[in-house]
């Protein structure tokens, strides 16, 4: 049970990466941005190819893979912005150019990292001490390092720039922004995010496959509102940290469905569509809410 | 300091094309205060939207301080123009707080990778806030969606003191309150103009207040200037007076249409 709840965990500050990435365009930006279902993969298949095929050291690896993955949100942005393409077809666009993109970095549908020098390994062999806490540990520090680091972004002039550009884009205009500049760089901060937590999924579970970033946006989405409804902050450091609490008890709950989930019929399968099921009853329980109760409207 | 030259500005809607502005010549000094009436649809908010940028107009010029600005977009002209509306919800971003908003306007330089909001920038804040009397000072730490309309206008005009601008764009930005609140807010923005001296250009209906404020007056018809005032002239000028200009104006606008029509 221990050893199953660390696994959730682990999977839970991965994913929650993504989550972030999720959170960038969706709570900030008011984005809706698809790409994410393939840049999460453009981050697996270029962590593990260069690990694999050029032999290159997977913290490299990583960090080619988040830079492209910023490249995806780039284009995303501009197809946005630039050629006035709606947001969700621009995602959606980026999305399937990424598939065969993906394909084409792998070479193939799928590489296995079973006998590849991935960061996992290191980490288990830098750390010995720690046994098998050690991928937890590093983990739980890759992702409080990025949380803060994002923290302190969303404080700094740029910052504060970009949350107003998905807050009021004409007010923000107004005081000298270039909105389509901030939104191309939003979506490459988004992007880099969800391809880096692409690359770590592959080096921990020792494979990338060019299917296995079906559904990222909804997972995300998951977390992002999860997590939104159980810490109602509007201060950053707590809203990045409702994220990545939401991808934890996400994770936990989907290792229960899956380990208990047989007693009522449920399969792995099923994941997808319970999870979209729990998205669609997120978004919609607050509007009916907003319906019958009169409040301030914060947008 | 701000020059149209023969702005038109035509829309369309549907199969018709609608004359917004029928070719607008405009000369404002520095230090200028120019207040706009005109019935609606009289074309004042797209005359403010073409000096501001959000529109290009279809024919005409645009001039600030000589430089031919026709075509710069809105978010590079900003750092000189300010510029306030009727919808108190459009000054501010609504889920950042009012120390926040503050911190986006008072940036006219190029916006890095500092922190903006420090200590002594807060208190920087909290002083320009003071003297509203609103106590907004104590709440830098609220969203502005909280704020009631008076708060949140109150703060857009302080947004637009701390930026500082060489033109001031106000389209009846004390509509959509309360006669005590649009009272305060047209004291603070006249308060400001007079202690900055920026060049303004003020939108309203309210005669009284047109005739009251600033040292020229400009009255708009169908896309056009059909009346100006200036100086002595319109200072003396009274509120039935004006009014009976106003619908004399459109009559004579009507009929020239009338003959000029094919
Ligand atoms: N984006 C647009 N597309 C089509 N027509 C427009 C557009 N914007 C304004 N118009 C038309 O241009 C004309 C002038 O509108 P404008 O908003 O400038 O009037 P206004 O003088 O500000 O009126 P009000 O006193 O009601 O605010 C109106 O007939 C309006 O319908
Ligand atoms: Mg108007």
């Amino acid at each position: 049970m221990v050893a199953l709840l660390m696994h959730a965990a682990e999977q839970g500050l991965v994913y929650g990466i993504a989550a972030l990435g999720v959170f960038i365009s969706y709570r900030i930006l008011r984005f809706p941005d698809l790409t994410v279902d393939g840049s999460f993969v453009t981050g697996a298949a270029i962590a593990s190819s260069l690990v694999v095929l050029q032999g290159l050291d997977p913290v490299v690896a990583l960090a080619v893979a988040f830079a492209v993955g910023s490249l995806a949100g780039v284009l995303t942005g501009l197809l946005n912005t630039r050629l006035g393409i709606t947001d969700l077809l621009a995602g959606v666009l980026s999305m399937i150019m990424l598939y065969s993109i993906n394909l084409r970095i792998m070479g193939r549908p799928n590489i296995s990292l079973l006998r590849a020098e991935t960061i996992t390994r290191s980490i288990t062999a830098l750390f010995a001490p720690l046994g098998s806490a050690a991928v937890l540990v590093f983990l739980a520090g890759i992702v409080l390092f990025i949380k803060l680091v994002l923290d302190f972004f969303f404080k700094t002039e740029v910052g504060l720039a970009l949350r107003a550009t998905g807050d009021n884009e004409a007010m923000i205009t107004a005081q000298g922004v270039n909105t389509k500049t901030m939104k191309v760089a939003g979506l490459a901060l988004s992007n880099g995010l969800v391809a880096l937590s692409g690359g770590l999924v592959a080096h921990y579970s020792g494979f990338a496959d060019v299917g296995m970033g079906i559904g990222t946006i909804v997972t995300g989405l998951a977390a992002v509102i999860l997590g939104g409804s159980l810490i109602r902050s509007r201060r950053v450091g707590w809203m990045t940290a409702s994220v990545l609490l939401g991808s934890l008890i996400y994770r936990i709950a989907v290792m229960f469905a899956l380990r208990y989930g047989y007693v009522i019929g449920f399969q792995a399968s099923d994941l997808k569509l319970v999870t979209s099921l729990l998205v669609i009853v997120a978004l919609v329980v607050p509007a009916l809410r907003d319906r019958f109760v009169r409040r301030p409207k914060p947008c | 300091m701000l020059t149209l030259e023969g702005v038109r500005q035509v829309f369309r809607s549907g199969q018709d094309l609608v004359v917004a502005l029928a070719g607008i010549d405009l000369v404002l000094d520095r230090g200028d205060f120019l207040t706009v009436i005109g019935s609606n649809g009289a074309g004042k908010t797209t005359l403010l939207h073409v000096i501001a940028g959000n529109l290009i107009p279809t024919s005409g010029r645009v001039l600030i301080d000589g430089e031919d600005v026709t075509a710069t977009p809105a978010h590079r002209r900003a750092r000189r123009i300010g510029r306030i509306v009727q919808d108190p919800l459009s000054g501010t971003a609504p889920t950042m707080t009012i120390a926040e908003n503050l911190a986006l306007a008072s940036k006219r330089s190029k916006r890095s990778l500092a922190v903006a909001l420090t200590r002594r920038r807060r208190r920087e804040f909290a002083e320009v806030l003071r003297p509203l009397g609103m106590g907004l000072e104590r709440r830098l730490d609220d969203p502005a969606f909280l704020l009631s309309g008076g708060e949140r206008q109150a703060l857009t005009v302080t947004m637009a003191t701390l930026a500082r601008p060489d033109i001031l764009l106000l389209d009846e930005h004390t509509a959509a309150l309360d006669p005590a609140n649009a009272r305060r807010i047209g004291e603070l923005t006249e308060a400001f103009v007079e202690r900055t001296g920026l060049t303004t250009l003020m939108v309203t209906h309210n005669m009284e207040q047109a005739i009251a404020l600033g040292n020229r007056l400009v009255m708009m018809h169908k896309g056009r200037i059909v009346l100006e005032l200036g100086g002595e002239k319109k200072r003396s000028t009274k509120v039935p007076e004006l009014v009976s200009l106003f619908s004399h104006r459109h009559i004579a606008d009507d009929e020239l249409l009338l003959e000029t029509a094919p």
